[in-house]
């Protein structure tokens, strides 16, 4: 059980976190015909922009309020007001979502009291769908963002059902954390498919984000899911949620609609997709197709061909909470140790990572940390490459922002298929860094500490 | 705050403004904070123009008092080269939370600029105000003061908080910290007649050292370079110059007139960007340096290095003319770029059809007027919608723009290249431009495009078998009687607008079957979405057309 410490610093060195509101934004994106709205000075969304636009190479609709420092003293609701009007005129989204940033935080906007009043003021915006979420910058993390945003789109969008009412028992509502990319969805999507079950998204960027070119040309997200099929979500048999953060939207929805949830946790190793397929062939009352007989195989025999790479490597991570576990856990059931874990938030997993510790902080403390215990394997967003050079180690980029590499949109970690495409990676970068950096020499035979040592084996 | 006002209202009288110069009086003291429009707006906020503007300096701490989001959100996102210092890469933030938020944050401040100087000791810190420390009221000010008095080491305020304005007032305001904190409070260790200035250059991609090695050969030191691979003390020897250029950016011309005011270096604004410009920003430094006393020959040094230079530039250039003859150019940039570039692509042989002006000045625009004669295509503001239609039909065979619009171009499937700070290519100077040539040609002649505008086959086929059988008749909407076989098999296989799963066929079974046809009862019916029945049902009568274009 690993001990969950925060770092005292006054000063962040090379931030590992991101903020709360485009972690709310990037939920936002997942909606079908949906415009993102960050509350705050125009710079907040200016950032989580560029920010999207460098992780997923597509446009990205987001917009800002554009606080100035006079509007951010008086108060917002004209701000709010002229911004929901001026988007709903110009680009007709399907909903606007908003989110609000430090600045209004600070100032103690009631932007749910504008909703109503704006509603008052403006007839044809009655009915419209707008969600707001409150995420001030200056706590918690991009993830909590997205969980807030996930759990309130489920209390706004969702029409509440007599639990007594009969379920369709074929369909399912999945709720996917911020740690699944466009590629794990549709890889999900699949497996879902296979045994007959029609799973409703949400949010679903696997729609919006995944890179594709579509036939004409609108400025809101498109794909992902519509507002029509949200509220119709209680009347699925099940719901999934992936990840712990998603346990919040998941009790909203039993408590809204009264729709049973199972809560994995991770879907990347063998052991939870085992329970993840044997869960799904149970509900939906089809044995596991011979496709999934033959992954399990395919990733068995991955597990033993990687197992001599990754085994006895020393990890540092950074992550976010729910891909922290993930990675962490996958990889040290391949024998590797998690020498180093540093996360970004609090999170009922983190004590659950395989590690001695870990720590609430940022890539400085990474970086120190995996200096003093000569961690060999670095794996973190791509903020991390600074650190993983000067440490002289191999660098395997993860979660989100990946933005000096292509297809990051399409990396794949769930199901046995992906998480046989994650080991082999990992063992391939392992591989490829010893052929290039790593060769011997007669001197390193001579030199204490470089070249071959025995590291004796960590028990955590 | 007042302070603030104080410098903002400094800033938008800057004599050399020519955006001011151009207002009445009681525009004038309104100043430039053009309300932003809710909704309607995009771009970096005030903190994110000073970041921009003095991150370049490479051995200086950059620390961000603030939430996560004004530091954790946009680090590492710009690509100034150093030659040798890398602090600057390293990120340092204050992180607030909300304790700080409640109790202030100086403290918090304090302690981090302690932290960074024990373990980094860098010649200076620059201390960045964001917007929710200047609400609470956090008096960076008064830190940086006692902390420099403490730690004896500069500790320089930015103050800038993103809700002041635009990013293009953070330069400014960046400039103002400049002014006030850093140039001329140290001296350097020898100084000679070939001493200049660079201001607004901010050595992205490495651009500068394709310059630099001119200057170098001509016999010009670069003494200060504002702020691209510079350094903190010579910024601070700066003052030292005897001539400045102000490099292609009005962004802090607070800096090249206030100077002049201060110590006399006087200042001209030039280009880097084609080979005329080039050669001309070459010898007005020249001149000036003559003018202030540096012996004659520097002329002829000049023009020996300009008329090689030009000559290799030329010849390179030469055989990409039939290639890019008849092309067209939609440039969507701000500013300067706005006809720095345009001159440069004209040089090549290529056609501009349009220049954004949104960020540019009057003085700007007589450029670009100059340049392009009275077919210049001068664009007010172009929202993304219009873009995509000017580059469907085809009104270009290239785009240039910054990242952010790249999408609008590349998912028309129209070639795209990024000119801004994002960019992985340098752009500047004789061998610059040459490269911008290139990338061009790369992008207009890749054999990418031609598969990439072809249609899917069964697309085709489909298209055409569905426009022959209908001709110039209306598609059948959900329930009406085709007149042929072809005509109803393809109207029957035409999925709804949006739902993947539900075709005409299932519609036209389902409406007799159940007699429904509401679109609620029809969606129920057919398990499409009611959203999708209505989208259905508007979208029907126009689809001809759109099919028939997408054919062609």
């Amino acid at each position: 059980m690993a001990i969950v410490t925060c770092s005292d610093k006054a000063c962040t060195i090379n931030p590992l976190k991101m903020s709360q509101p485009i972690g709310g934004s990037f939920a936002f994106l997942g909606l079908r015909g949906a415009m993102p709205l960050l509350h705050g000075p125009q710079g907040c969304t200016s950032f989580g922009l560029t920010l999207f636009v460098r992780h997923f190479k597509e446009a990205v609709p987001l917009q800002t309020t554009a606080m100035s420092e006079v509007s951010t003293v008086l108060g917002g609701y004209e701000n709010v007001e002229q911004a929901i009007l001026n988007i709903y005129k110009r680009v007709k989204p399907e909903i606007i979502g908003i989110n609000s940033t430090g600045v209004t935080e600070t100032k103690g906007d009631d932007v749910e009291a504008f909703i109503r009043l704006i509603r008052q003021n403006h007839p044809h915006l009655k009915k419209f769908p707008l969600v707001y979420v409150s995420t001030p910058d200056f706590k918690d993390a991009f993830q909590d963002g997205w969980e807030k945003t996930v759990a309130r789109m489920v209390e706004v969008l969702v029409d509440s059902v007599d639990a007594a009412a009969p379920r369709d028992s074929l369909r399912v509502n999945v709720l996917p954390g911020c740690h699944l990319t466009p590629g794990d969805l549709d890889e999900l999507r699949t497996i879902f498919e296979d045994f007959g079950i029609r799973p409703s998204f949400l949010p679903d960027i696997s729609g919006s984000l995944d890179g594709h070119i579509p036939d004409e040309f609108t400025q809101t997200t498109i794909g992902g899911i519509g507002v029509d099929e949200i509220a119709t979500m209680g009347q699925a048999a099940w719901t999934i949620a992936i990840g712990a953060q998603m346990r919040r939207a998941a009790e909203a929805m039993q408590a809204r609609t009264g729709v049973p949830f199972r809560l994995f946790e991770r879907l990347c190793g063998l052991v939870p997709n085992d329970e993840f397929i044997t869960f799904l062939s149970d509900i939906s009352g089809k044995s596991v197709p011979k496709r999934y007989r033959r992954q399990r195989g395919q990733l068995a025999d991955a597990m033993l061909d990687t197992h001599f790479h990754i085994a006895g490597r020393k990890l540092a991570i950074g992550a976010e909470p729910d891909l922290l576990f993930d990675i962490s856990s996958v990889l040290y059931e391949m024998g590797a140790q998690v020498t180093a874990a540093v996360t970004t938030t609090a999170s009922p997993v983190l004590e659950r990572v395989k590690a001695k510790e870990v720590v609430i902080g940022d890539l400085g403390d990474l970086e120190d940390l995996a200096k003093a215990r000569q961690c060999d394997l670095l794996i973190s967003h791509s903020h991390g490459r600074q650190a993983a050079a000067r440490l002289d180690i191999p660098f395997y980029r993860a979660g989100f922002p990946i933005f000096d590499r292509l297809g990051a949109g399409h990396r794949m970690s769930v199901g046995y298929r992906g998480t046989r495409e994650l080991i082999f990676d990992l063992a391939n970068l392992i591989i490829a860094d010893r052929e290039d950096n790593r060769q011997p020499t007669p001197a390193t035979w001579r030199t204490v500490g470089a070249g071959l040592h025995v590291v004796p084996p960590q028990l955590n | 705050m007042s302070s603030l006002s104080a410098t903002i209202q400094d800033v938008f009288n800057a004599a050399g403004c020519p955006k001011n110069a151009n207002k009445s009086e009681a525009e004038r003291k309104k100043g430039c904070t053009k309300q932003l429009q809710p909704g309607g707006a995009a771009g970096g906020c005030s903190f994110d123009g000073a970041k921009i503007a003095l991150q370049p300096f490479t051995d200086v701490a950059h620390l961000v008092h603030g939430p996560i989001a004004c530091e954790g959100n946009s680090w590492d996102n710009r690509g100034s080269a150093s030659s040798g210092p890398d602090l600057w890469r390293t990120s340092f933030t204050t992180d607030m939370n909300e304790i700080d938020v409640v109790f202030g944050g100086e403290k918090r401040l304090y302690k981090a600029i302690k932290e960074i100087i024990e373990r980094y000791d860098p010649p200076a810190i620059f201390v960045y105000q964001t917007c929710v420390p200047a609400m609470i009221g956090d008096d960076i000010n008064a830190v940086c003061k006692i902390a420099a008095a403490k730690f004896g080491k500069p500790v320089i305020p930015v103050n800038s908080p993103g809700f002041v304005g635009s990013k293009n007032l953070g330069n400014k305001l960046a400039g103002e910290a400049l002014l006030e904190y850093v140039i001329g409070t140290q001296e350097p260790d020898y100084i000679t007649p070939y001493d200049i200035n660079l201001i607004g250059e901010y050595n992205l991609s490495g651009e500068l050292w394709q310059i630099k090695p001119l200057l170098d050969e001509i016999g010009i030191r670069i003494l200060s370079c504002i702020s691209g691979d510079g350094k903190y003390h010579e910024a601070a020897c700066s003052h030292r110059a005897r001539a400045a250029m102000m490099v292609c950016s009005r962004a802090m011309i607070n800096v090249a007139t206030r100077m002049k005011e201060r110590y006399g270096i006087p200042f001209f604004e030039g280009s880097f960007y084609g080979i005329q410009d080039t050669s001309e920003a070459l010898r007005k430094i020249a001149r000036m340096l003559i003018e202030r006393g540096a012996p004659r020959h520097l002329m002829e040094c000049t023009e020996a290095v300009v008329a090689r230079e030009e000559a290799k530039a030329w010849a390179a250039i030469e055989r990409f003319r039939p290639r890019f003859a008849g092309k067209k150019v939609l440039l969507v940039t701000g500013g300067v770029k706005s006809w720095s570039v345009v001159a440069a692509l004209q040089e090549a042989g290529l056609e501009i059809v349009g220049t954004s002006v949104k960020k540019s000045t009057s003085d700007d625009k007589q450029r670009i007027q100059q340049l392009m004669g009275h077919d210049a295509h001068m664009i007010e503001d172009l929202t993304p919608r219009e873009m995509y239609k000017m580059l469907r039909e085809a009104k270009a065979d290239i785009m240039l723009s910054g990242g952010k619009s790249q999408f609008v171009a590349l998912k028309a499937a129209v070639p795209w290249l990024d000119i801004n700070q994002e960019r992985c290519h340098a752009y500047m100077g004789y061998v610059g431009i040459v490269k911008l040539m290139e990338e061009i040609d790369k992008a207009l002649y890749n054999p990418m495009w031609d598969q990439l505008r072809m249609p899917a086959p069964w697309d085709v086929t489909e298209v055409t078998r569905h426009a022959k059988a209908l001709g110039p008749m209306e598609v059948p909407v959900a329930g009406g009687r085709p007149n042929s076989v072809g005509a109803e098999k393809a109207a029957r296989a035409k999925r709804t607008h949006s739902c993947s799963t539900v075709d005409f066929s299932i519609i036209n079974d389902r409406i007799p079957a159940h007699g429904s046809n509401a679109p609620d009862a029809m969606a129920h019916d057919t398990e499409a979405s009611a959203a999708c029945m209505r989208r259905t049902e508007e979208n029907t009568p126009a689809q001809p057309t759109s099919a028939l274009q997408a054919a062609e």
